[in-house]
């Protein structure tokens, strides 16, 4: 446990009387993408303020890289980069003097500072931009310049809350291939979002947080398989054929298959070659397909069946984030 | 300590970048001085008595008192930015002084100031300013003041922009709070000449004070009580101020 990279335990903090965390635990071990999934103001800036020495917590516990967030926060300091859905960088600066100013606050020798600067830039397609003020930016342009800033120092632990929210899908997806080719490198990432298909992609393990409280944990698969699993759908051409379908798909799957009108569910283990299988003995009982498909559930609806609600986002941030997408 | 010092330079260095590359503020710097100094002494110069100097004599030390006062209103604006912005959260994340945010506000400040002071004497000089029965020493002690004078105020516009919602409030609530406190005193007019309660008010305002206490070493005023009155005001200015901002710089950044 000690050797985990993230260590959370019993994480309280409130604002006023609203309780922001209420003991959450989590853990991350070195080298894996931990994905705090959930919907705004569920808790997971706090968490993330928390463990980047920017807030103190109101009780319990955390430890990033060995170091108490609390105690030995001076230290930690040294040892983590963060990004965010702010895009913390000057604006005023270019995008070369924007990082060799974190070189330099990270105490890197000057001329060290600006090398690694050139490198990041390079690294993050960012070369062109380099001599231009950040304000002449893009949105994604900045989102990378900012990532680029947390990794100055290269950082054994890295923070990104909510690294493409406000993106259009194209900076999105550029974004994730930078992001996973940053993990690649074997930092440790905490990466809070609430795009579900995010934490598919990016994270190692989920830990699902909502109104302060983890609400479940586990891989991607894991928490796909509380919901059920894979299901294979088929359409019929003929409504009549309904129960020849049940009876020729039955030996696929464990559970028996629902027939709803003309639809037939089957619940099934496992993908591969299964929708091959369900054609062949389809044809051999003679039944006609209109349509077949199999359905994985999604993250989201992991999260309507654990909370009740989906992890809808909040539409006035939504709004404000696509304004700045435009003006930038 | 020696961390402190390196991060505040890193800082300051931060700030003054973007000053050539934003006309206006390099125009609040440069041009508007400059303008200040013409307007008075060309348009309202004649029709103002100052009794034994020539009115540019008189205002020179005055108009400098009050740009070098504002000079601190970019601490205001860029640390309004850093809030709205998310820096200072960057800055808060690395192992860097915490102190050197608002150290390196203020230091950039003083530079800024000395670009200005430049200037203002350079327009002065131009319009016919001269130093009256003064000495070497008492011009650099004149310089000193104004440049501490500065400081002080860096601290206010810092609490300012640290209340101030958006870089806009930061900038109004900066100008609304001390303008009118600059003509109310005997920045560019003597204040004896102004009527009853005004004059009193006027009087007691440290931008007399300031104003007196450079007039008296620059061009050989009587210096009554001013000068040392003068150090005393930024001493108390920086005592209250400087507290206030760090304290409020804690609370902000730490939500």
């Amino acid at each position: 446990m000690t050797d985990d990279a993230i260590v959370v335990e019993g994480l309280v903090k409130s604002y006023g009387n609203v309780r922001a965390l209420c003991g959450v635990d989590f853990a991350a071990p070195p080298g894996s993408v931990l994905g705090l999934l959930g919907p705004n103001g569920a808790g997971k800036t706090t968490a993330v303020r928390i463990l980047t020495t920017l807030l103190a917590p109101d009780g319990g516990s955390a430890r990033v890289a060995g170091l108490d967030v609390v105690e030995d926060a001076a230290a930690l300091r040294a040892k983590i980069g963060l990004a965010g859905q702010y895009a913390a960088v000057d604006e005023n600066l270019t995008g070369f003097e924007n990082l060799e100013m974190v070189g330099e606050l990270y105490h890197m020798p000057r001329a060290e500072a600006r090398a690694r600067a050139d490198e990041l830039l390079e690294q993050f397609d960012l070369v062109d931009a380099a001599k231009r003020p950040a304000k002449t930016y893009s949105g994604g342009m900045r989102r990378r310049l900012d990532l680029a800033a947390a990794l100055v120092y290269r950082p054994p632990v890295l923070f990104l809350d909510e690294p493409t929210t406000g993106l259009d899908p194209r900076s999105r997806l550029s974004m994730w291939e930078t992001i996973e080719s940053r993990t690649e490198e074997g930092s440790t990432v905490l990466l809070t979002t609430q795009y579900l298909e995010e934490a598919d992609r990016l994270a190692d393990r989920i830990v699902v947080i909502d109104h302060g409280n983890v609400i479940a944990e586990g891989t991607s698969d894991e928490l796909k398989d509380r919901v059920g699993g894979e299901r294979l759908e088929v359409v019929l051409e003929d409504v009549a054929d309904g129960d020849r379908a049940v009876e020729a798909l039955a030996a696929i799957c464990q559970d028996p298959p629902s027939l709803e009108g003309q639809r037939v569910i089957v619940p099934v283990r496992h993908r591969s070659g299964v929708i091959a299988d369900a054609v062949l003995r389809l044809n051999g009982a003679g039944v006609g397909i209109d349509d077949i498909v199999v359905h994985r559930p999604t993250l989201d609806d992991v999260f309507l069946h654990l909370t009740g609600h989906r992890a809808e986002e909040d539409p006035e941030e939504q709004t404000e984030e696509q304004t700045e997408e435009v003006a930038a | 300590m020696s961390s402190t010092v390196a991060d505040t330079i890193v800082l300051a260095r931060r700030n003054l970048k973007r000053i050539p590359r934003q006309p206006d503020l390099l125009i609040a710097y440069t041009i508007q001085p400059v303008m200040f100094v013409l307007l008075f002494v060309y348009v309202f110069g004649g029709a103002i008595n100052t009794p034994g100097f020539d009115y540019v004599d008189f205002l020179m030390p005055g108009i400098i008192v009050q740009s070098i006062a504002f000079g601190g209103f970019v601490t205001a604006l860029g640390l309004s930015e850093d809030v709205k912005k998310g820096l200072i959260d960057r800055f808060r994340s690395l192992p860097m002084s915490r102190a050197a945010v608002l150290a390196g506000r203020t230091f950039s400040d003083i530079l800024l100031n000395c670009l200005s002071l430049v200037v203002l004497f350079a327009v002065g000089f131009a319009a016919g300013f001269n130093f009256i029965d003064t000495t070497a020493g008492q011009v650099i002690l004149g310089l000193v003041l104004v440049l501490l004078m500065g400081y002080a105020f860096s601290w206010i516009f810092a609490l300012v922009g640290l209340f101030s919602s958006s870089p806009e409030t930061a900038n109004s609530i900066g100008f609304t709070l001390i303008f009118p406190l600059t003509f109310a005193s005997s920045v560019f007019v003597p204040a004896s000449s102004m009527p009853d309660g005004l004059r009193q008010f006027a009087e007691a305002n440290p931008f007399t004070t300031w104003s007196d206490a450079v007039r008296s070493l620059w061009i050989g005023t009587p210096p009554h009580s001013d000068v040392w009155m003068s150090f005393v005001w930024c001493a108390a200015f920086i005592v209250i101020f400087a507290p206030l901002a760090v304290a409020r710089y804690r609370k902000v950044a730490a939500k």
